[in-house]
């Protein structure tokens, strides 16, 4: 089709609605957080700069610790998802009887609401009626109750498992279909040549996944960042703090204390972090995409 | 495949290994579904009593009665959730099946750009830009409506529902657009006539992954753009059993049940047509 003048702007007519609304909600409200970094907007009328002020602040505050925080609370919960994922996919891509049954049940915490699933899970961490500590003690592997999300270190790695349980079953789905995707002639290939069903996985499955593993990775690491919910309804970012990521960190001064000014610096270092995420997503699938068609 | 291909066929220990693999991997996956299923069942006395006891003895499915004294709005805030759904998914498919179409078909200056800065609005949650959107809303006057919901709901579901429907046009032969074109269609009627109906299949999947991300992410809008009652979604609304002086668990968790009982219905409904739209995706030329 040559491309004409008029296609050229039918095909513009198409865009212009979704353009003009993703740009009215997301693109000016990404500038407005910019612009807002460098003043002291309140509840107050008036505003008016301050310069780098709030950076200021926020780098003298604990701010760094929320960071280095935040990595390692993404870094282990992308991690888990991935292994877990991985798992679940190659069990679910095996020809068992009751697999299509198997793959429905993986989808109940991706459909439903998160919230729901957090408040069961709030549950399970209570120290003293909940599943978890319950079990623990029935078992005789713990003396007194433990209240999972009342002590720091717990707590982190509650926010962590909740995270990884409700992310998981997109992992698990994505990566099955792309175990699917792979030829089945490769795997009667190497059958023939007499390749047991371990070395199979290990030289053809594994190797051919690679590709959507990263892809999947990125995409998670880029969600787990943005993670809100799960550390909002278990613990508030506590206890001290134990748990307050940036999005939780920000998300109290802005919205809890109302300091717009110094939640948007805030903001403003997240979507820096998350710009470096988004480049890096764009370049390694381009290689891949690259690599394929090679 | 009726027959089990040879390749495909296990030991007895394979067996058992993949079904202790699958068993625990779903144990993880539904044990919080379980144990809430188990508090709903459970009086009050039982839930908060040591030691702890995973059976309910004497349960019974008083909570899925009670829930709907003590919270009076529970049904107002299913209505709400759905609501706020459908008319997300509905404005999203407005805007995004023509944009979709444009990107699968057309070529021109700045379309390779354009679709990319529309993929990095993905990147940014609801929770970074939730100050300018604060201010936004209220400029707007919609603070304290079902519009402080639904208008950033949609922006922030456009983009993957642009690149999953984009991904389903191209498969579309370009054949019928030609030919439709050769007969002296306009582009309109070309879409709206050819493109759209092969294209159905794919609309309904994006529908159904538009609906799931509304439900799941009306959390954070409800809660900072929000504060009134009447239009409180299941998420939220969920809360109110947390008034008094504990937690009502065992109504929360039948409130949760009954919350989104609607929603897995329909999906388990679709979900056939789901697996099937996505297969069937592959148009063969």
């Amino acid at each position: 089709m040559s491309v004409r003048r008029s296609t050229v702007i039918f095909a513009w007519i198409l865009l212009l609605p979704a353009l003009l609304y993703v740009s009215l909600i997301v693109a000016y409200p990404l500038v407005d957080t910019f612009i807002l970094s460098f003043t002291d907007a309140s509840l107050k009328k008036t505003t008016k700069w301050v310069g780098t002020v709030n950076y200021d602040k926020i780098f003298n505050s604990t701010f760094a610790e929320v960071i280095v925080r935040t990595f390692v609370w993404t870094f282990f919960s992308v991690s888990i998802k991935m292994i877990i994922g991985t798992f679940g996919a190659v069990m679910l891509n095996a020809a068992v009887p009751g697999r299509a049954l198997f793959r429905v049940l993986t989808m109940p915490p991706w459909i439903v609401p998160m919230a729901i699933g957090i408040f069961m899970w709030g549950w399970m961490y209570n120290g003293q009626f909940g599943m978890i500590s319950g079990m623990l003690q029935n078992l005789g592997l713990v003396d007194g109750p433990v209240a999972f999300l009342a002590h720091g270190s717990t707590a982190f790695w509650a926010t962590i498992i909740t995270d990884v349980w409700i992310g998981v079953p997109l992992v698990t789905l994505y990566l099955l279909a792309s175990i699917q995707a792979i030829p089945q002639d490769l795997y009667e290939a190497a059958w023939t040549d007499g390749a047991g069903r371990f070395y199979r996985f290990r030289r053809i499955t594994l190797p051919l996944l690679v590709p959507a593993m990263i892809t999947m990775s990125m995409l998670s690491l880029i969600a787990t960042f943005n993670s809100f919910d799960i550390i909002w309804i278990l613990t508030q970012g506590g206890p001290n703090g134990d748990t307050t990521t940036m999005i939780i960190d920000t998300y109290r001064t802005a919205i809890g204390s109302k300091k717009y000014g110094e939640g948007a610096a805030r903001a403003v270092v997240i979507c820096i972090f998350l710009s470096i995420f988004c480049l890096l997503y764009f370049r390694v699938t381009h290689r891949l995409a690259s690599g394929e068609s090679r | 495949m009726s027959q089990p291909a040879l390749i495909n066929r296990y030991r007895w220990y394979e067996l058992a290994g993949i079904y202790a693999g699958i068993f625990v991997f779903l144990t993880f996956i539904l044990a919080p579904f379980v144990e809430g299923f188990l508090v709903s069942l459970k009086p009050l006395s039982l839930l908060f009593s040591s030691p702890y006891r995973f059976w309910p003895e004497n349960g019974s499915f008083a909570a899925y009665r009670t829930m709907w004294v003590s919270v009076p709005g529970f049904a107002r805030y299913i209505f709400n959730s759905f609501f706020v759904s459908i008319i997300v998914t509905v404005v999203v498919l407005a805007l995004v099946v023509p944009a979709a179409y444009a990107f699968a078909r057309f070529r021109f200056r700045g379309s390779g750009p354009l679709l990319a800065a529309f993929l990095a609005v993905n990147m940014f949650s609801g929770a970074v830009l939730l100050i300018p959107l604060f201010r936004l809303m209220r400029s707007f006057g919609v603070l304290n409506t079902y519009f402080a919901m639904i208008v950033p709901g949609v922006a922030f579901l456009i983009p993957s529902a642009i690149w999953l429907l984009r991904t389903y046009m191209m498969r579309i032969p370009r054949e019928l657009d030609e030919a439709a074109f050769v007969d002296g269609a306009s582009h309109f009627y070309t879409l709206r006539r050819v493109i759209l109906p092969i294209a159905m299949p794919g609309i309904t999947v994006v529908a159904i992954t538009t609906f799931i991300g509304s439900y799941a992410q009306q959390f954070i809008f409800a809660l900072t753009f929000n504060s009134k009652t009447e239009y409180m979604p299941l998420p939220v609304g969920l809360f109110a059993y947390f008034g008094r002086q504990e937690v009502v668990w065992n109504e929360l968790m039948a409130a949760s049940f009954v919350g989104i009982a609607p929603a897995v219905i329909v999906i388990f409904f679709l979900q056939r047509y789901l697996v099937s739209g996505l297969t069937a995706g592959a148009v063969k030329q």
